[in-house]
């Protein structure tokens, strides 16, 4: 798929030495990274190494300190104008946001509303979608990570996996064409974690671009159509998952999977 | 208000039963299900408590005492309590007392909502404006307060709508702008908003950061996230207080008596003033205090039920 890069297609994630720091804290020290159209790329790295930073970055929850980042050929968070960067208004951040969906370690569904109104919440209220169109939207997207039955569960009443689930559609009911997943199934039972990247694979088999951080390396192995390690908010090295999973350049890399192995 | 708005889920429809799955969130659930254990047969002589009885025997013997003095002791007169309790002007101090009480909670909790999401503005000057009004709102006594709003006539004998220091448009005597109603009204209203907007704040901020990230990454505008994702939840823990706030204010309401506006207790001591049987008519207003915050502590109740939505288990549903 890196083939499309190559054929001059505008890459769907750029990250050009991208900075972050906390006050004193550098979380991200000059990250470079391009994720093309329809790839999957699958984050790893120790904790604290920055992934969640990066990831959260891309979507402008986290403001970068410095260095460039474009999601489909668009700033994050800023525009050129005349040759200067200005800082987008919040309302066209906002609708730069509904490109990218984003799923949570934590799932954060709402608490207060159904698992069908947490789908439709978002395309009715901000994408003005009918309310009629957006409900059979919703059911379509429910029977496809296998809750049709459950439209009416509030979240407290499904297990994780569930949740996780929930979470995923409500994303993708938004039609992002970049979807970033934040260790999607760490806060899961061991054995709800499989019905949550089974619909991952589907997502990918798809065609869906997608950005996962992920400690799931077996996921990694067969969904990913490039891993990139991270340590100490540096890219340390990206590569195809045959590689770079089991004959990595890096001795971090190596140092770090023999401990995750 | 704010919450009202939320649209109602499809209830009624059929639920499927719950797959047995880790409850994922520990909630009031594993405390309902916790109960006593007691049903085993044991042949054995049970602890007795002389304690309980002994406090027991005493709060009976002392309430007997009182409703005895309360029967006996003519100076209750009863009888004129019955003649006054229902009475023309108390039933109208009474329905005063009510149509204040909810304006003034209006306001409260309206200003409230406001003041606190000014407070939390990232503008400093907002944000620090907010507090002062707080400050001082809660700084100064409540009847310094509505004495102020009643004699604002005296500050500014005249009120005009116009540009700050420039031409005025509309102006006014005080004195007919700001009648009784609206001294006592602003007067309860505004204070109340400053403490609702501590109330409210406190809501807002034990709503999970998360409910805001995944709004935001949806693409919500902060508005719309306050009001569809984070208001909602802070409800569960705002309308607790905010029931205690209304209870409270239908008493607090009785202040405004001493600006002469005519609501239940002022209207008793129109009454009493003119036939001298102050004890009674303060039982008769007593008796509609107690009966009107008796009817408050049960609407209450059910607002807290309909607000637990999605938290608490859907009744029927607990096993
Ligand atoms: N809001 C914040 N304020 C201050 N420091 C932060 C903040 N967010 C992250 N950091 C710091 O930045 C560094 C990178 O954190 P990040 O969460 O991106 O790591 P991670 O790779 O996702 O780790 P994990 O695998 O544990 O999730 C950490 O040292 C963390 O303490
Ligand atoms: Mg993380």
């Amino acid at each position: 798929m890196s083939a499309d890069l190559a054929a001059g297609a505008v890459p769907m994630v750029r990250a050009e030495r991208v900075r972050k720091s906390f006050g004193q804290h550098v979380a991200l020290r000059e990250v470079s990274l391009t994720v093309a159209p329809g790839e999957v790329t699958c984050l790893i790295g120790p904790s604290g190494s920055g992934k969640t930073t990066f990831l959260r970055c891309i979507n402008h929850l986290e403001r970068i300190s410095g260095g460039r980042l474009e999601v489909d050929g668009e700033l994050v968070g800023y525009r050129e104008h005349r040759g200067r960067i200005r800082e987008l208004r919040p309302r066209d951040i906002a609708r730069k946001r509904r490109e990218i969906g984003m799923v949570f370690q934590r799932f954060n569904l709402f608490p207060h509303l159904t698992a069908l109104e947490n789908i439709i919440e978002a395309p009715v209220r901000v994408r003005a979608e009918r309310r009629s169109a957006a409900t059979q939207r919703g059911r379509a997207l429910l029977a496809r990570v296998g809750l049709a039955d459950r439209a009416d569960a509030y979240p407290a009443e499904l297990s994780g996996g569930q949740q996780q689930r929930v979470a995923i559609a409500r994303a993708l009911a938004m039609r992002p064409k970049l979807m970033l997943f934040d260790e999607p199934t760490s806060a899961l039972d061991p054995e709800l974690v499989g019905e949550v990247l089974e619909i991952m694979r589907q997502l990918a088999a798809e065609g869906m671009t997608m950005l996962v951080v992920t400690h799931e390396l077996g996921f990694a192995r067969e969904a990913a159509d490039t891993v990139v390690f991270m340590d100490a908010g540096t890219v340390v090295e990206v590569g195809p998952p045959a590689t770079l999973l089991t004959a990595p350049a890096h001795e971090r890399t190596r140092a770090f999977l023999s401990k995750v192995l | 208000m704010t919450a009202a708005d939320a649209s109602p889920p499809e209830r009624g429809a059929a639920v499927p039963p719950l797959a047995p799955a880790p409850a994922p969130t520990p909630g009031p659930a594993a405390v309902a299900t916790a109960g006593t254990g007691v049903g085993v047969d044991v042949d054995a002589v049970p602890l007795r408590h002389p304690g309980r009885w002994a406090a027991g025997v005493v709060i009976l013997v002392l309430a007997a005492m009182g409703v005895h003095s309360l029967v006996t002791n003519p100076n209750f007169q009863w009888g004129t309590v019955g003649d006054y309790l229902f009475a023309e002007p108390v039933l109208r101090g009474m329905w005063a007392t009510v149509y204040l009480t909810v304006i003034a909670m209006a306001i409260g909790i309206v200003g409230g909502i406001g003041l606190a999401i000014l407070r939390m503005s990232p503008n400093p000057v907002v944000a620090g404006a907010a507090w002062l009004y707080i400050w001082f709102f809660r700084g100064t006594p409540l009847l310094v307060q509505i004495l102020f709003w009643s004699f604002i006539g005296a500050l500014y004998p005249r009120l005009s709508l116009g540009i700050p220091f420039g031409p005025s448009f509309v102006s006014g005597d005080a004195n007919h702008i700001v009648p009784l109603f609206a001294a006592a009204v602003l007067g309860l209203g505004l204070n109340e908003a400053a403490y609702m907007a501590e109330i409210v704040r406190a809501g807002i901020n034990g709503v999970d950061a998360g409910q805001t990230e995944a709004a935001s990454a949806l693409g919500m505008p902060r508005a719309l996230t306050l009001r569809r994702i984070v208001l909602p939840q802070a409800m569960r823990t705002i309308i607790p207080p905010t029931g205690n706030e209304t209870i409270s204010m239908l008493k607090t309401t009785s202040l405004v008596s001493v600006i002469s506006y005519n609501e239940l207790l002022n209207a008793t001591r129109l009454i009493y003033a003119r036939n001298f049987q102050t004890v009674p008519l303060l039982i008769v207003a007593a008796l509609w205090y107690l009966a009107l915050t008796s009817v408050l502590t049960a609407g209450q109740h059910q607002l807290e039920r309909r607000f637990a939505r999605g938290i608490l288990p859907r009744v029927g549903e607990r096993r």
